[in-house]
């Protein structure tokens, strides 16, 4: 099975974060968003053009674009589906 | 939202009516230059606009002020100018308009910054808190919004968070001008140095990593005198951040600081301490 990552997580769907690929600038940003591993990550709606998406993290609402949530590998969180 | 009255909690101990005058633009030579940071919608703006009469737009999605903005009020005979700054949620990686926050908390050299941390998501708040500690410790935390923390059934305990982060802790709701004497009282001692902060610090480096900061930060002060936070620079330096690379290389640092200094700066001599 291929590691999901944040871009694919559905709409109304929750995960916690595993680790982080990207290094750098993408990197600290993606953490001083509060993603760390073990944050779970609610994703809420889509832009209107699918780009970006607005994740709960933190009790925040933060719009990702597909590729920085692209660099974060998740793990479906169990009966936590809404 | 009800109206409310929009006087000072006149039966506060702490609160002298007369202490306080909103001065609105009206700031020539201020003897303190205050900074107002925070993560988006916190409620910078709304304290900016209490102490200063002013009326900064404030708005409930984040990202609602995008240049700073400034005021001035006085307070027991003394004029602050005070600086309400765009959201920020680091100092490190910053996208544009946060870099405007970034740069005058770095390079502004404010007598004081107040962090308005939001109290319902602390742990997230956090996180530029500890930031700026790094850099200053002239901080005085405006724990906002602790109507909201109410509601929710969140307890903060401002009395330890001041332990242990090392600086005045203010719990306020600043849309119903709760706390806001207080605030004014904090940034006072803290301006005057009459409150000795001991901020909480979470590098401890070893004599291998001084080294190499020691001799970059030398090369810093050599091509830009007077820059403060040379060290901060350093360390962004050997962690690769690519924008503070660019900006040395074309010179924007400097500039930067040139630029903030001319805006911020027309203030007085510093006044002297009046216990
Ligand atoms: N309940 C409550 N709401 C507050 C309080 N302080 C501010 N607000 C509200 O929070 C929202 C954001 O306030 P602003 O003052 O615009 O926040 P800001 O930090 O300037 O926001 P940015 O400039 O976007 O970073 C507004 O709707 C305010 O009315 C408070 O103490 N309690
Ligand atoms: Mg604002």
């Amino acid at each position: 099975m291929t590691q999901l990552t944040l871009d694919q997580l559905e709409i109304g769907s929750i995960a916690v974060v595993r680790r982080l690929n990207a290094g750098g600038a993408i990197r600290d940003r993606l953490m001083d968003m509060g993603l760390l591993p073990g944050t779970l990550v609610l994703a809420e709606f889509r832009s209107p053009l699918g780009d970006p998406v607005a994740y709960r993290i933190r009790g925040a609402l933060i719009a990702l674009r597909r590729s920085q949530a692209r660099e974060v590998e998740i793990d479906l969180s169990e009966g936590a589906r809404e | 939202m009800t109206a409310q009255t929009v006087k000072l909690c006149e039966t506060c101990p702490a609160y002298d009516a007369s202490a306080l005058k909103r001065l609105g633009v009206k700031v020539g030579a201020a003897n303190y230059v205050v900074a107002l940071a925070g993560n988006p919608n916190t409620g910078k703006s709304t304290i900016f606009n209490a102490l200063t009469g002013l009326r900064q737009h404030v708005g409930n999605w984040p990202g609602k002020t995008v240049a700073r903005a400034e005021g001035g009020y006085d307070f027991n005979d003394r004029q602050y100018k005070l600086i309400d700054l765009p959201g920020t949620y680091s100092l490190l990686s910053t996208s544009v308009d946060e870099e405007i926050a970034r740069d005058f908390i770095l390079f502004g050299k404010p007598d004081v910054t107040i962090v308005v941390v939001d109290s319902t998501r602390l742990e997230r708040n956090l996180n530029l808190t500890l930031q700026i500690l790094e850099i200053t410790d002239r901080v005085v935390v405006a724990l906002n919004l602790i109507d909201e923390a109410q509601r929710h059934g969140i307890q903060v305990d401002a009395r330890h968070l001041s332990r242990r982060l090392g600086v005045p802790v203010i719990p306020m709701a600043a849309r119903r001008l709760q706390g806001i004497p207080e605030l004014l009282q904090a940034v006072e001692q803290v301006a005057k140095g009459l409150y000795t902060t001991r901020p909480h610090r979470v590098h401890q480096f070893g004599a291998k990593l001084e080294r190499a900061l020691n001799g970059l930060i030398a090369q810093i002060e050599q091509e830009y005198p007077g820059l403060p936070n040379a060290r901060w620079v350093a360390l962004r330096l050997l962690d690769a951040d690519a924008s503070i690379e660019q900006a040395i290389r074309d010179h924007r640092l400097g500039e930067l600081n040139r630029d903030i200094e001319a805006a911020s700066t027309e203030k007085a001599a510093p006044a002297e301490v009046v216990a």
